[in-house]
């Protein structure tokens, strides 16, 4: 009996994971095909870094805020506060700002994505444009796992700078620093091996935003609770996916550059 | 307010030419798990001709035009259009198909991120690949002229009510010019003068683009202002065919129970 459960299951989750294998060769292989829709790029670009870019430094800023709020009495303790802009750059540009930055997308743009083509598929109009002869495929999803992909790494860098930015407001809660000094710390504490990986990885990040964003939409049953459940399961896979990226990330980096 | 549609000229009896059938199915069936849907479907369509396909809900009927189009691939028996077998064509062959066959899905399934312009443009800057702005514009306006929805053309889909929803997808599917039409329930949620309307407007339709249809539904009265034929439908089997009028004076108590109502 187990085993008549147990196998259905195992062959549901190789069945998915031959899908998406086979949803990404798929997107692969349009992103060549002529005719490729700048004007939905465009658009999505827009939708997917223009309007994210608020909330991406508003949290960004608080949190260059907290860490500095937080660290401060631990480095102070050591007699090391002036090792404040360096930790706080370090750790903010190699792992939280890009982690945290990509959750957030994760949160908003993969469940606005899921939902919004599962609407789609709800109501026929991905049917539609498939018997019409046109490719959803190029028009719906190539243009978005393109726009995240370029876009989360550019909102990661944005927020890196109003990160780093309200760690100097923090700083100067308690102590005096110039903006120059500040600037010169931060810079002189990073180097290329900080930067480049990280991202990098963001590349990654909005990879699997847009990805699993147009996959669970795409294949979201035909029903208007699976619109929900489409942005449901959108968020929490790509966050997954993000934790997993940057686990492989850091390994890799470790490798190359921290030896 | 929902605009009048152009009222329907008197059918006229057609001949179709015997010899070219558009669609020919032989023996199709297909399943979902345990569930046959389709056990034995057979069925001709020849060129011009209006094939009405009426049966309560759940009986099969869309699933059959959902694999003409290629939407679903059969588990037994041919399916031809112009001829080809729809199951062996590559994803090429299948576009190419699809673009002299036109599908109005249930709900118009217009794009509701996209005006009434821009789903109609869709088609033709996408499908027929058109460049020429003036030459797009010209075609946008000239099918929903034809289908009374001239004034709309600017408006969101959210913005448009069931009759106009559906004419405005109707005009999409129109706007390339197909070959073969297929309707999926086109009256379905509307009221009874509406509906009307847009049977009306499907059999206008089909004489101005001269295509051949099959039209899926459970409206007696659609089915009367459409049909060239009507072929029932009954628990995945095609168990009757003839002219409306013919049916009525079926002996079939299945067929007896479509047409009670109304005789």
């Amino acid at each position: 009996m187990a085993e008549e459960i147990t196998i259905p299951g195992w062959k549901r989750w190789l069945e998915d994971i031959g899908e998406q294998v086979s949803f990404f060769i798929r997107f692969f292989k349009n992103i060549f095909v002529g005719g490729f829709e700048w004007s939905e790029f465009v658009r999505q670009c827009y939708e997917i870094g223009y309007r994210s870019m608020m909330l991406v430094g508003i949290t960004s800023f608080i949190m260059g805020v907290v860490l500095i709020l937080q660290l401060r009495p631990t480095l102070v303790s050591f007699g090391a506060a002036s090792m404040l802009p360096k930790t706080l750059s370090v750790s903010f540009i190699r792992e939280i700002g890009p982690v945290i930055i990509a959750i957030i997308c994760a949160g908003k743009i993969a469940s606005s994505i899921g939902a919004e083509l599962g609407s789609m598929k709800v109501t026929e109009q991905l049917d539609a444009m498939d018997v019409s002869g046109a490719n959803p495929l190029q028009y719906l999803v190539v243009t978005r796992i393109l726009a995240t992909t370029i876009m989360v790494p550019i909102l990661s860098v944005v927020g890196d700078v109003i990160g780093l930015f309200g760690g100097f407001l923090a700083l100067n809660l308690r102590d005096h620093i110039s903006i120059s000094l500040y600037a010169t710390k931060v810079i002189a504490s990073l180097d290329y091996t900080d930067f480049l990986p990280a991202f990098i990885k963001t590349i990654f990040f909005g990879l699997a935003i847009g990805f699993v964003g147009c996959y669970k939409g795409f294949h979201s049953s035909k029903g208007t609770e699976s619109v929900g459940l489409a942005a449901n399961s959108a968020v929490v896979t790509a966050s997954l996916w993000i934790f997993v990226i940057d686990a492989i990330a850091v390994q890799i980096t470790s490798i190359l550059f921290y030896k | 307010m929902e605009e009048k549609a152009t009222k329907a000229e008197p059918k006229e009896k057609k001949t179709h030419d015997k010899q070219e059938a558009v669609i020919a199915i032989k023996h199709l069936k297909k399943s979902f798990g345990s569930k046959d849907v389709l056990k034995d479907i057979n069925l001709v369509v020849h060129r011009g001709e209006n094939v009405v396909i009426l049966g309560r809900s759940g009986q099969g009927k869309s699933v059959t035009i959902q694999c003409i189009v290629g939407m679903l691939i059969p588990d037994a028996g041919t399916l031809k259009v112009f001829g080809e077998e729809v199951a062996g064509l590559n994803e090429k062959e299948l576009k190419e198909l699809r673009m002299k066959i036109g599908f109005l899905f249930q709900s118009g399934a217009l794009y509701d991120s996209m005006t009434v312009r821009e789903n109609l443009e869709f088609p033709l800057t996408r499908v027929l690949k058109l460049k020429d702005q003036a030459e797009i514009d010209r075609r946008v306006e000239e099918v929903l002229d034809g289908v009374g929805l001239a004034d709309a053309i600017d408006k969101m889909p959210s913005d448009l009510s069931g009759g106009m929803r559906k004419r405005a997808g109707l005009a999409r599917t129109l706007i390339i010019k197909p070959e073969i039409m297929l309707y999926d329930e086109p009256t379905t949620g509307l009221d009874p003068i509406t509906s009307r309307e847009i049977s009306e407007l499907i059999l206008n339709m089909q004489k101005k683009y001269k295509t051949t249809s099959i039209i899926i539904t459970h409206d007696m009265e659609c089915a009367r202002i459409t049909a060239d034929r009507v072929v029932i439908m009954d628990d995945g089997e095609y168990i009757e065919e003839g002219t409306f009028d013919s049916l009525q004076k079926s002996k079939n108590k299945i067929v007896q129970s479509f047409f009670k109502d109304i005789s």
